[in-house]
């Protein structure tokens, strides 16, 4: 049996526990810290997600902790010495024809300009102009910040830099319980290590209530994840990603040719078994919504479909913070489909709560005691783009109470 | 709901269709080729259809003969659909695609009969135009009388190059030579068990080469150093003999063909485990001697385990009487009895076949860097052994895909996986095996765009 010693500890080397260990280190290289990941790092929703860092479009609450996820992004070849394909393509975030949709978007535009994100509303005609091979849409909310980066290469060049800074990653090394006696955690990991930590940081993504029951804590996570697909390469000539605020289809094109596609309603995945299934009809429906939304991709042919295990809350928010039952317990997981673009903000805040005990980046809204106390809404986009067999299963969770 | 669907007109599928449409079934049976027949049994358009016995030799000619009267025999109780791709299984639904138009097919039985294509290598310029997968050069002959050139030169590590050439030079090409990158120890090694196995076989085979030097064909064994060059398309061949001398060869096509490859995808979307095959050295699906992969699901052909036409097609009745067998059908037991033994013999004298051929693995411990690995994402050897010997490096194949897109194209991983999984073994010093299998993502082959979902009963 091996001891290892260490400040702070992170179960789960996604995204979220890959850039808290490389925060750590570049802001306190005294600080000795552990990732703990039980297969590769980046392997799950950090590695197979669509790769979005979309600022606009998310709750009002969200919105300082990704402004200040934005500004390292920018800044990634000096965090980490790798560019992962980041690209500032900007995002359109689109409305049909349609009061509600309209309403949406401009609500968006208001929020995200409150917040300090610099959005143009366009209509129909300036849609054209700009981007004439778009099709159906009658306004949209042009965010130039937003960008796109490769997320297969992003969590093992974080590890990299991280490592790089002095941080230990451990891969596959599932970690099998852990307890607080006195001052100390104590973790199991598999291979008979052990490890003790003064912190413990709950990065595990859609595993991440597991950790936390061993704490007496939990929260009604639905492991489930969007239908994407991949088409095969075609002229570069889609700059922006475009997302339609319905959800029905949200598309982006690589400088390679090939254009990635998200559709939906999201499916349930399993953690258990670690398949995220991808249902065919799902597929051809984003297929339509694609072409009607980019005639010009016509002719091209649908190359791959995936999905992945992605830990969504009924009310569409991560948990971040401290734990609710042990100290120096902190939760980071939950982040409903959009943690990609939050990573890097999510790993200088936890770096906030470990050093310094508290963040100046508001984080009120991703307390893990809502689900306790009943506080927490359902979202209206988790009744819309979930199956109907996952509202069921969050919504019956005690936790979870529904607000409308 | 259908009782049975076929995936695969191949000798496989056609043998297990007249099985079960002589038991008084109606199966479908879908294929995205346009007609009958599968990679052997092939059928060549309409005006080549008289130069049939030129291009096979009488015996096979022969075989394909009888094989289609037999198909069409029972053409009145089968549903054969032609041009469909069957291109995704989920949930015991096999969606199959036609014009543009998807069908999902329930079924109460499955059988899968994919077959096999080409395993390739990458040697330097086998990109360049002018350079065929060894069963391209027969398809275009097969399909279309058409040679892949005039100078041609037949390379790699399989039994079906000396036929191939054979047939070339019977339809007018020149044959520059054949380069066999096996030597001729190993394949004597290997004779006296494929004797045991199958002598007719062998004989046959055998005579192959004989007809090929008796027309002054030049043959080299145990080749190495095997490169093409060519300015826009392949002119030259490179390669070593095995006395060690450097040869130059110029041709104006190039045919290479390093054995055979199962066609899993769809079973590895049904959820059937693979394993790793040391005579064959790849991944094999895991089923019974009949072909059962899981309940309602069953296997045939070389999708299941390399074999040749003549297992494939006694493979295809195995499985189709395991489908009747399991609805609690009455088979004929002796003829089962004599079909599993008659195949146990041919498959033994396929797996002696592809120790007496085996593909030079090796060569990739020292395959150049610069040597294109994944023609579809255009990833070189080199990108690949840079990212194993990265800082958290990938161990497996699908790392490495996720990290360096080689395998991520248009083909699957199909013709770069294989070669992939030994190039990352030497570099790590691992066991080939714990490399890893590309996992199978739907579609099993692109399908355009504009498709949408049909009914599954709208004609
Ligand atoms: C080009 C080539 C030439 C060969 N020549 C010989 C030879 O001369 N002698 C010999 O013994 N062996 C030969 N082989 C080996 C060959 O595999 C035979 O053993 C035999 O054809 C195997 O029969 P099968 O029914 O298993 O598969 P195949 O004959 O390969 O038939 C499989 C069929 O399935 C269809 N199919 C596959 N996937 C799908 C899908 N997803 N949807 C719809 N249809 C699908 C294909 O179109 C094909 O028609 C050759 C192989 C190749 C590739
Ligand atoms: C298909 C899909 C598309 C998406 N698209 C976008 C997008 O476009 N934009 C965006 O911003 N977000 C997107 N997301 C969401 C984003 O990918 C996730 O929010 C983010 O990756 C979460 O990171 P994580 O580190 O929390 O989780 P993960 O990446 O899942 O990492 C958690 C890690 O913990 C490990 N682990 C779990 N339990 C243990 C244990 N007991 N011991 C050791 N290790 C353990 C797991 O193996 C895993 O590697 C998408 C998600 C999916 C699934």
């Amino acid at each position: 049996m091996t001891v290892l010693r260490v400040n702070t500890a992170i179960v789960g080397g996604g995204l979220m526990g890959c850039w808290t260990a490389l925060m750590l280190r570049r802001r306190d290289p005294g600080h000795c810290v552990c990732v703990i990941e039980k297969g590769k790092v980046g392997a799950q929703a950090s590695g197979v997600n669509y790769g979005n860092l979309r600022i606009q479009g998310r709750h009002p609450g969200q919105l300082p902790l990704s402004l200040r996820a934005a500004s390292l992004w920018e800044r990634l070849p000096d965090l980490i010495g790798e560019g992962c394909e980041f690209d500032a393509t900007g995002h359109l975030y689109a409305a049909r024809d349609d009061a509600r949709e309209i309403a949406k978007v401009e609500t968006a535009a208001r929020q995200a300009s409150e917040a300090g994100l610099a959005t143009e509303l366009l209509d129909a005609r300036a849609l054209a102009q700009r981007w004439p091979w778009l099709n159906g849409f009658s306004m949209a909310s042009w965010s130039p910040r937003d960008a796109i980066a490769n997320p297969r290469l992003v969590t093992p060049a974080v590890a990299r830099a991280a490592r790089a800074h002095g941080a230990l990653i451990h891969e596959d090394t599932a970690v099998h319980g852990a307890a607080r006696t006195g001052a100390v955690f104590r973790i199991d990991a598999a291979g008979g290590l052990t490890i003790e930590a003064d912190t413990l940081i709950n990065a595990a993504g859609a595993w991440a209530p597991e950790v936390a029951g061993w704490f007496g804590e939990g929260a009604p996570i639905v492991p489930a994840g969007p239908p994407q697909f991949v088409t095969d390469a075609v002229p570069y000539f889609i700059r922006p990603s475009v997302q339609a605020v319905d959800g029905t289809v949200i598309f982006r094109q690589v400088r390679q040719g090939h254009v990635v596609v998200a559709g939906y309603p999201r499916s349930p995945s399993d953690p258990v078994a670690n398949r995220a299934p991808v249902d065919a009809r799902k597929i051809v429906n984003a297929m339509g919504h694609l072409l009607r939304a980019v005639p010009a991709l016509e002719g091209a042919t649908l190359l791959r479909v995936w999905s992945g295990i992605e830990g969504y809350l009924p009310d569409m928010l991560p948990v971040i913070g401290p734990s609710g039952t042990t100290p120096r317990l902190v939760h980071a997981f939950g982040f409903c489909g959009h943690g990609f673009q939050l990573a890097p903000g999510v790993g200088d805040v936890l770096a906030d709560l470990v050093l310094e005990g508290s963040s100046r980046t508001p984080l009120d809204r991703f307390s893990i005691g809502r689900f306790a106390d009943g506080s927490a809404e359902v979202a209206e986009h988790f009744t819309r783009e979930f199956d109907r067999s996952l509202q069921v299963q969050a919504v019956a969770h005690p936790g979870a109470q529904r607000t409308r | 709901m259908h009782s049975t669907v076929i995936v695969g007109a191949g000798p496989a599928g056609m043998a297990a269709a007249v099985v079960l449409a002589r038991a008084g079934e109606h199966p479908i049976i879908v294929d995205e080729a346009e007609q009958p027949g599968g990679q052997v049994w092939r059928k060549p358009a309409a005006p080549l259809q008289p130069a049939l016995a030129r291009i096979l030799g009488r015996a096979a000619a022969a075989e394909h003969e009888q094989a289609h009267a037999e198909f069409a025999s029972i053409a009145a109780s089968v549903d054969h659909r032609p041009r469909h791709l069957a291109w995704n299984l989920q949930g015991g639904e096999l969606f199959v695609i036609e014009h543009r138009r998807i069908r999902p097919l329930r079924y109460g039985a499955l059988l899968l009969a994919t077959g096999a294509t080409d395993r390739l290598l990458p040697v330097p310029g086998w990109t360049l135009p002018g350079v065929f997968s060894l069963g391209g050069a027969q398809t275009l002959l097969k399909d279309q009388g058409a040679l892949i050139g005039r100078r041609v030169v037949f390379a790699g590590a399989s039994p079906l190059l000396y036929l191939a050439a054979l047939q070339y030079k019977a339809m007018g090409a020149t044959v520059v030579a054949v380069l066999d990158t096996t030597a001729l120890p190993e394949k004597l090694r290997a004779t006296p068990a494929l004797a045991a196995a199958a002598p007719r076989v062998l004989a046959r085979g055998l005579s192959y080469m004989a007809r090929l030097r008796a027309g002054g064909v030049a043959i080299f064994h145990g080749v190495t150093a095997l490169g093409i060059e060519g300015q826009d398309y392949a002119e030259r061949v490179r390669f070593r003999c095995s006395r060690g001398a450097e040869h130059d060869l110029a041709v104006d096509a190039v045919a290479l063909g390093f054995g055979l490859r199962a066609e899993t995808q769809l079973l590895d979307l049904a959820g059937v485990p693979l394993a790793f095959d040391v005579d064959f050295r790849q991944w094999l699906p895991i089923v019974d001697g009949d072909g059962r992969a899981a309940p309602g699901l069953y296997a045939a052909g070389d999708g299941c385990t390399i074999g040749g036409a003549a297992a494939a097609a006694i493979s295809g009745r195995l499985a189709a009487y395991a489908i009747l067998a399991d609805r609690g059908v009455a088979v004929p037991a002796t003829e089962v009895a004599m079909l599993r033994a008659r195949l146990a013999r041919l498959r033994a004298f396929q797996r002696a076949l592809s120790r007496a051929f085996a593909w030079p693995a090796h060569w990739l411990a020292d395959a150049r860097d610069d040597t294109v690995l994944c023609r579809c994402e255009n990833v070189t050897v080199g990108v690949v052994r840079a990212a194993v010997a990265a800082p958290l490096g990938p161990r497996e194949v699908n790392r490495a895909k996720a990290l360096t897109r080689c395998g991520m194209g248009r083909c699957q991983a199909r013709f770069c996986g294989l070669a992939t999984a030994e190039l990352m073994a030497h570099a790590l010093a691992a066991p080939v095996a714990t490399m890893g299998r590309h996992r199978s993502q739907a579609p099993v082959k692109p399908i355009p765009l504009d498709a949408t979902l049909v009914d599954e009963d709208t004609p």
